[in-house]
């Protein structure tokens, strides 16, 4: 098959750019350890409470060693259970110092949802069956809305909660 | 050999122009539903009649991302189809078979969607549990189109047995292609219908594999986009060069690049679930290798495309480093529509590239830059393009012509569009790239800061849908006006014709044993293991919900 000599050009510098491409993300992935989310671990979704992490008193913030913390969550239409405060109030908000290596652990007792703390990497599908796992260093303060990404049904757009990051 | 100068009987008119009806009917409806849905996500109108949301926004996926496309695009392909290699009677009625068993399955999930028992958009995750008319509607709209893909192969094979020896006409073998893939990918998401979901939301099967049924989904779900792109490419690679009065740069490149999308498209799904629990991370990293193949072919044909522009324009005496691209027909809407969405495709790609890397997708995954995204690669790279062919597509079939006012018209309404787009789709990108979600009804969530400025970029998004909206109904204009109003007259079915002196095609190229079987070849290495892990490590099925989508 004929190809012109600018179209060679054309297409062996695309070709080269590529494959440098493909090389940064496959360092990145393997070597920095940036894999997007993929935890294999499964649960019964009618019985997520069996997990230990998913035991009522197990949910919501918290701190595990100096500085690092874990959040386990049960999603399920419409709400994300972070346990309950001392007051026995149901938690909404989650606070964190700013530099604290926080794991997200998350599951769905329902349908399928999303998690993501908005304005951070933090972004995973939590499904049935599955459990969601995601752990990150919070560098930067402020209030981050986490939202449910997945459609969920009719109340999809209500489901939602708070990170604050603090100095 | 071509037989383009002459009409089609009125019997293959009425065929072709059938799918053009469901297509501008579904474009006006869906159309409505995209502009209901910017208004309400402004915060600043409430949805009359106390319909939801999401039912409007199922309303809008199903039939612009699902119908509109396929009815389209099976049209379109049976003309060129029929203006290449002919269609016999007998085809004929199978081709009205395809039209009417995917209008009946299109006004099954319709009805079923409008009644409110099939609040689960396009993509119907489980195990959120429509009525079974809406899996039952799709069941028929995909087994109408495989009528037609079986339809079309049979056409250039009775050519082929008429023609020994003479290589395929390029169109035809473009449609064969994007068939195959069509076949091929749509038997993941049948079977997924057939299987999983039918017994299921029926009460025969207690519970379904949510991750299976999310896989078998997207591996449809990722050629589907390419089956929406190739009908615009066979525009841009043989009918374009046409219009601008020059040749078919390569019919070899052409076929090559058709064949690399083929191969390409379907061992790639992953990429939609790359934030999923239960997926091996290297397979991911595997396909999302694969996906970024595409990239050779985009490559070819954006070379190809300019390199017929400007040895046209030089052919035709325009000098200067420049001079072929200020004459290029600019005027022409059949030239204009199609260009503005090649254009568009410049982000809409350089977007796709942000979607499908590894990491960069944690960013965006399920943010309103995805609807940003698709906005400017379906909705307006594709829909301007099958604008662009309907243009002399329609009065083709009804032997009227398109007169000066209606191609300004056109003009008008491609500017229109890229006015809306701009504004809509470079407001989405931003809000995603803030985290704002997509497929969400207007929210102040917690409140505080970020929550307005998404507000705010939501107030921008019903500005650009109300200029799309209007651009729509100048388009139903003069889509009426082209199929029923319009002077009689002739219109020209553009088809370009390669060089006297064009090197051979090589064999090769149209070997349909060895390029499907590297196809199959590709999709067993991407999905065989990580299939098996799926299916091994599966957990407990899930039981139907019906109450999160307001059914009772
Ligand atoms: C008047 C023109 C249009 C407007 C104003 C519009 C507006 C929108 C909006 C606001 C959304 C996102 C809603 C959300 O995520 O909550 C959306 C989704 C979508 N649009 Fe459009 N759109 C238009 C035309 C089109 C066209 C021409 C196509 C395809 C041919 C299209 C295909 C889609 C699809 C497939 C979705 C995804 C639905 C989903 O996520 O379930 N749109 N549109
Ligand atoms: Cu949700
Ligand atoms: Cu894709």
């Amino acid at each position: 098959m004929h190809l012109h000599k600018f179209e060679k050009i054309w297409l062996v510098f695309g070709m080269a750019s590529l494959v440098l491409f493909l090389l940064i993300i496959g360092f990145a992935a393997f070597w920095k350890g940036t894999h997007p989310q993929s935890h294999i671990e499964t649960i019964d979704p009618q019985n997520v409470e069996a997990h230990e992490a998913f035991k009522p008193e197990n949910l919501g913030l918290r701190e595990v060693a100096d500085g690092k913390y874990t959040v386990n969550i049960v999603a399920s239409a419409f709400n994300y259970d972070f346990g309950t405060d001392a007051d026995g109030k149901a938690v909404k908000k989650i606070r964190v110092p700013k530099g604290s290596t926080v794991l997200f652990q998350i599951t769905t007792k329902d349908v399928v949802h999303g998690f993501q703390v908005a304005g951070t990497n933090v972004n995973m599908m939590v499904e049935p069956g599955h459990v969601s796992r995601l752990e990150t260093v919070m560098k930067n303060t402020g209030e981050f809305t986490v939202v449910c990404n997945e459609y969920c049904g009719v109340g999809h757009h209500q489901m939602f909660a708070t990170v604050e990051v603090y100095e | 050999m071509m037989l383009k100068n002459y009409n089609f009987p009125k019997k293959d008119a009425r065929l072709y122009m059938s799918f053009m009806y469901v297509t501008f009917a579904s474009l006006l409806v869906g159309g409505l539903m995209g502009l209901l849905q910017t208004l309400s996500r402004s915060g600043e109108f409430q949805l009359p009649f106390g319909i939801n949301y999401y039912t409007i926004l199922t309303v809008h996926g199903v039939i612009l991302g699902l119908v509109l496309t396929t009815f389209f695009i099976v049209g379109f392909q049976f003309a060129l189809m029929g203006k290449t290699v002919g269609l016999s009677d007998k085809q004929r009625k199978w081709a009205w078979i395809a039209f009417w068993t995917m209008l009946v399955g299109t006004i099954m999930a319709a009805v079923t969607i409008l009644i409110g028992e099939a609040n689960v958009l396009y993509t119907f995750y489980a195990p959120l549990r429509a009525h079974p008319a809406f899996y039952i509607g799709l069941a028929l709209v995909i087994v109408g189109s495989w009528i037609a893909v079986f339809t079309n192969f049979r056409q250039l094979y009775v050519w082929k047995k008429a023609n020994p020896g003479q290589k395929s006409p390029l169109l035809a073998f473009m449609v064969v292609i994007n068939m195959a893939m069509w076949f091929i990918a749509s038997l993941g998401v049948a079977i997924s219908v057939l299987v999983l979901f039918i017994p299921w939301s029926l009460g025969y099967a207690a519970t379904i594999n949510v991750l299976l049924s999310r896989t078998l989904f997207w591996y449809f779900g990722h050629p589907l986009v390419y089956f929406w792109l190739l009908p615009a490419y066979m525009a841009w690679y043989a009918i374009i060069p046409k219009i601008i009065g020059g040749k078919l740069f390569s019919d070899s490149l052409a076929r090559m690049a058709f064949i690399l999308l083929l191969l390409f498209s379907i061992p790639v799904g992953f990429h939609h679930q790359l934030t999923e629990p239960g997926i091996d991370p290297t397979w991911k990293f595997i396909q999302v290798v694969l996906t970024f193949m595409v990239v050779i072919p985009s490559l070819m044909t954006a070379f190809s495309i300019f390199a017929t522009f400007e040895t046209t324009g030089r052919r035709l005496g325009h000098k200067g480093l420049f001079g072929w691209f200020k004459n290029l027909p600019w005027g022409d809407v059949r030239f204009f529509a199609p260009f503005v969405g090649m254009v568009a495709f410049i982000p809409g790609g350089a977007g796709g590239i942000v979607n499908a890397s590894h990491q960069m997708n944690s960013l965006i995954h399920n943010t309103i830059w995805v609807t940003g995204h698709f906005h400017l690669t379906i909705a307006t790279t594709v829909i301007l393009t099958y604008f662009g062919i309907a243009y002399w597509l329609v009065p083709h079939l009804t032997g009227r012509r398109l007169t000066p006012r209606l191609n300004k018209l056109g003009i008008i309404q491609t500017i229109i569009w890229t006015v809306g787009m701009t504004i809509m789709s470079t407001s989405m990108h931003i809000q995603g790239l803030l985290g704002g979600p997509r497929r969400s009804d207007f929210s102040n969530y917690a409140g505080g800061e970020q929550v307005q400025t998404w507000i705010s970029y939501q107030l921008a998004q019903a500005v650009g849908g109300t200029i799309l909206f209007i651009g729509i109904l100048l388009m139903i204009y003069i889509f009426i006006q082209l199929a029923f109003f319009a002077p009689k007259g002739v219109q020209e079915f553009p088809i370009a014709e390669e060089e006297v002196d064009a090197e051979p095609t090589p064999k090769i190229l149209e070997n349909w044993y060895l390029w499907i079987g590297i196809t199959i070849a590709l999709i067993l290495f991407a999905y065989t293991i990580p299939m098996i892990d799926i299916i091994k490590h599966s957990p407990p099925g899930s039981l139907p919900f019906d109450w999160p989508i307001g059914r009772s």
